[in-house]
């Protein structure tokens, strides 16, 4: 296997995680989720009014492959903040909880500190379109 | 197909001084929830925690086993033994 061999699909998330200060890798779109633990993440997101960019990971499973390579992290969905990966769904929540969420995302945070139900109406800040470039 | 029982087994001879609760949350097989709490966390930061109970399974994750839902907590490294009781 030779390292010097171009890897476009990890080089557009790695390009996706470095552009985005909040970003969040899940399954389906902010407004679709696919997923119960990704519909939980976003809305707790959402609740924070926290902006953040979505990518979602189903159009092609490369996408998920070479994003846990990079995080080392092996489930859906990842939260990446100024570079760094906050974590899945369990982390998010207990941060969310906590408080610490807010913080770590700069945001403030209404007393209700309850984990939010996923709104089907909500709406992402942002959608990044990483598999555009995947082509 | 794996069953709670396997994955407790499994994390608590892997992980040292591992004490794992884990349930099967929709009775699939598939979807698990664990509560592991374990003298290797201590100093560890969240990520790196349940980062130590993903390892236990590799590929299994996404794989046959498509949800693991985690909550660790580190242990004092000496109450390792289980069953004992913190005081």
């Amino acid at each position: 296997m030779s390292e010097s061999e171009t890897n476009p699909i990890r080089d557009a998330i790695s390009e996706a995680i470095a552009e985005h200060e909040t970003i969040l890798f899940m399954k389906g779109t902010p407004e679709a989720p696919a997923c119960g633990f990704s519909a939980r993440t976003v809305a707790m997101l959402q609740a924070l009014d926290a902006p953040f960019a979505a990518v979602d990971i189903l159009p092609d499973p490369r996408i998920r492959q070479e994003l846990s390579a990079i995080s080392g992290w092996p489930t859906i969905p990842q939260l990446f903040h100024s570079g760094d990966l906050i974590g899945g769904c369990d982390i998010v929540c207990e941060m969310y909880e906590s408080g610490e969420l807010a913080q770590t995302l700069g945001v403030q945070q209404s007393s209700d500190s309850s984990a939010p139900e996923p709104s089907p109406a909500a709406q992402a800040n942002g959608f990044a379109q990483i598999e555009n470039r995947l082509g | 197909m794996p069953t709670a029982e396997d994955l407790k087994q499994r994390i608590e001879t892997s992980i040292p001084g591992a004490q794992a609760e884990v349930e099967d949350y929709t009775g699939t097989g598939d979807h698990f929830r664990a509560i592991v709490i374990a003298s290797a966390f201590a100093g560890l930061s969240r990520i790196e925690q349940h980062k130590l109970v993903y390892e236990v399974f590799g590929d299994e994750i996404g794989g046959p086993i498509h949800a693991l839902s985690l909550r660790t907590e580190a242990a004092p490294a000496n109450d390792a033994e289980p069953g004992a009781v913190n005081v």
